[in-house]
């Protein structure tokens, strides 16, 4: 099974985030999990988002506490959380963020960092830096390899119907373009 | 039949769907909300044709599923927490006018302090009310009792309204792999309504009437007979569920690699999923542990649940919900059935996860542990250390 913890500010969809990835996996054959924890229901607190993918039903619904994968779409909760707490060896960070894995300053010793930017990629196509989380999707699929670009941008288009589906299916075209990138490098 | 994966609410909402019902009436409430609105969604699309009663209150709510059920319409409402609370008065109405309403309850804890997340102090606020629970462990489950709670609730042998519980968020807002029937599946296992009796202008009856002290104690024993009926209704209903789903729906309970198990955990609701993986775990290290998942919490069904627990020396009730000056109030119903039989056993209840509290493998591990070191009585588990609990 691999586990998923996303980091986010609630308002900036984290939680369709956490069900495109689901709906992905499923659509792969997989069996998926995702569901929210939030701490009040208010625009703008931090809230988590979890996701577990499994080639059998999966059972466990408490919260993701050793994650295989993170995803931070709001870089300014860098300051208030660990977000790496309990990452599992071998592990992926995937933060959206301007800066370089280094410059962050994570210390990782067990797992590795990506970042993307995904606000200036949402900024560019949806016209709305704070729909950073397709951009941010499109990166995770790239760096862990866990789900198919297709298939995640088929997902995109579903929970999107019409234009706003083209734009985010691009938008996680280009986050997965740049993680790819960096991954090569 | 089609495999999909949806959110709990979606689930329930489209279970309900297929079962046809003329009238829903409810009031928005965390996390139940997500229910009407697919349903309102639903009608407002032209998928589902029904009538469709936005109220002011959870109250009102309840009250129009009351009259429209009376005059021999299929229904449904749902709610949480205080939201259920304020419909209770209304419930026990309903129950004592034998209609058989469906409801769901997202289940969620009740104030204060204000909580929006999981427990079931709200389903349990209203468990004396004459309304058949069902507690379900996941979507599929939340989805599947949907339909057997119509055909049981409906049933001439037991007239009474019946509630689907489901944990808030972590079924209701959870996205997860869900099979939903064909609508001639449901069909051909629910049968359209049939009322007893109705209100019905041309054929004057009166509903819900005053009852001297010569006979309101027979209205409640029959209730109570009704309730005790809908066990082997339950039953029926869950075969007959095997038969036209293809899959099973167990109705009363679900016994968990209980066989020559010496020690039981019970538990309903989500937590159930929890504890089987505790079970897995322990069972690789060559213990005797097993799992038994009450899905009907009411009727009771004790004579089947003493059987089912028979064998084992340890039983181990996990509680969501606190009797406050008493115990959980599934330990006390539990730990009841053991008095005065001749062999003793240990029957240890806790309290956990209330409030939302994450009821994760290690605080099932700990009741375990506990129990192991002898008999324990309402001990709360994951209890914090940091703060002064003995101050007022």
């Amino acid at each position: 099974m691999k586990e998923i913890r996303i980091f986010a500010r609630a308002g900036q969809g984290a939680i369709t985030s956490a069900t495109i990835l689901a709906s992905a996996a499923f659509e792969e054959g997989k069996y998926a999990f995702a569901f929210p924890h939030f701490g009040s229901e208010r625009m703008g607190a931090p809230l988590n988002a979890y996701v577990r993918l499994d080639d059998k039903p999966i059972r466990s619904r408490s919260q993701v506490k050793e994650p295989d994968y993170v995803l931070v779409q709001d870089p300014t909760l860098l300051a208030g959380y660990n977000v790496a707490e309990g990452l599992k060896p071998g592990g992926v960070v995937v933060i959206n963020s301007t800066e370089t894995p280094e410059a962050l300053g994570l210390g990782l010793n067990r797992g590795r960092v990506v970042t993307v930017p995904a606000s200036q990629i949402a900024q560019e196509l949806l016209g709305r830096a704070d729909r950073s989380n397709t951009p941010l999707i499109g990166a995770f699929a790239a760096a862990t390899g866990e789900i198919s670009l297709d298939t995640l941008k088929d997902a995109v288009r579903r929970r999107f119907p019409g234009s706003a589906g083209e734009k985010n299916a691009q938008a996680v075209e280009q986050g997965y373009g740049i993680a790819k990138a960096k991954e090569a490098v | 039949m089609a495999r999909r994966i949806i959110e709990g609410s979606r689930a329930v909402a489209e279970a309900v769907a297929l079962c046809k019902p003329q009238v829903v009436a409810a009031y928005p409430i965390t996390p139940q909300t997500h229910i009407v609105h697919e349903l309102a969604q639903l009608v407002a699309d032209g998928n589902l044709k029904l009538e469709f009663v936005n109220v002011e209150s959870e109250h009102s709510a309840a009250s129009v599923v009351l009259g429209a059920s009376a005059t021999g319409v299929r229904v449904f409402t749902s709610s949480s927490s205080q939201g259920l609370v304020l419909m209770a008065e209304v419930l026990f109405n309903i129950a004592g006018m034998r209609l058989p309403v469906v409801l769901a309850c997202v289940n969620r804890a009740v104030s204060a302090p204000l909580s929006i997340w999981t427990d079931h102090q709200d389903s349990m606020v209203v468990r004396d009310a004459g309304i058949l629970q069902f507690y379900s462990e996941n979507a599929q489950e939340a989805a599947d009792l949907t339909y057997l709670a119509y055909r049981v609730a409906e049933d001439h042998r037991v007239l009474l309204p019946a509630m689907v519980c489901l944990d808030g968020y972590v079924i209701s807002h959870a996205w997860e792999v869900v099979d939903m029937p064909e609508a001639d599946q449901v069909d051909a296992y629910l049968p359209p309504f049939q009322p007893r009796y109705r209100l019905d202008p041309t054929h004057p009856v009166s509903m819900g009437m005053y009852a001297e002290p010569d006979k309101y104690l027979e209205a409640r024993y029959m209730v109570q007979r009704a309730m005790e009926r809908s066990i082997g209704i339950i039953q029926d209903a869950s075969n007959d569920f095997e038969r036209v789903f293809g899959r099973p729906c167990p109705g009363l309970m679900e016994e968990y690699r209980m066989e020559d198990a010496d020690t039981v955990m019970v538990a309903m609701g989500s937590m159930a999923s929890t504890a089987k993986m505790v079970v897995d775990q322990h069972r690789e290290s060559g213990e005797k542990l097993g799992l038994l998942k009450l899905i009907t919490y009411r009727p009771f069904p004790e004579k089947l649940l003493y059987q089912a627990l028979e064998p084992a020396s340890r039983v181990v009730v996990l509680d969501k919900a606190v009797s406050l000056g008493a115990q959980g109030p599934l330990g006390t119903e539990v730990r009841s059935m053991f008095l005065g039989q001749p062999r003793p056993r240990s029957v240890s209840t806790f309290i956990l996860g209330l409030g939302g509290r994450d009821v994760t493998e290690s605080v099932i591990d700990d009741a375990l542990r506990k129990a192991r070191r002898g008999q324990q009585t309402g001990e709360f588990l994951d209890l914090r250390s940091d703060l002064d609990l003995e101050e007022v």
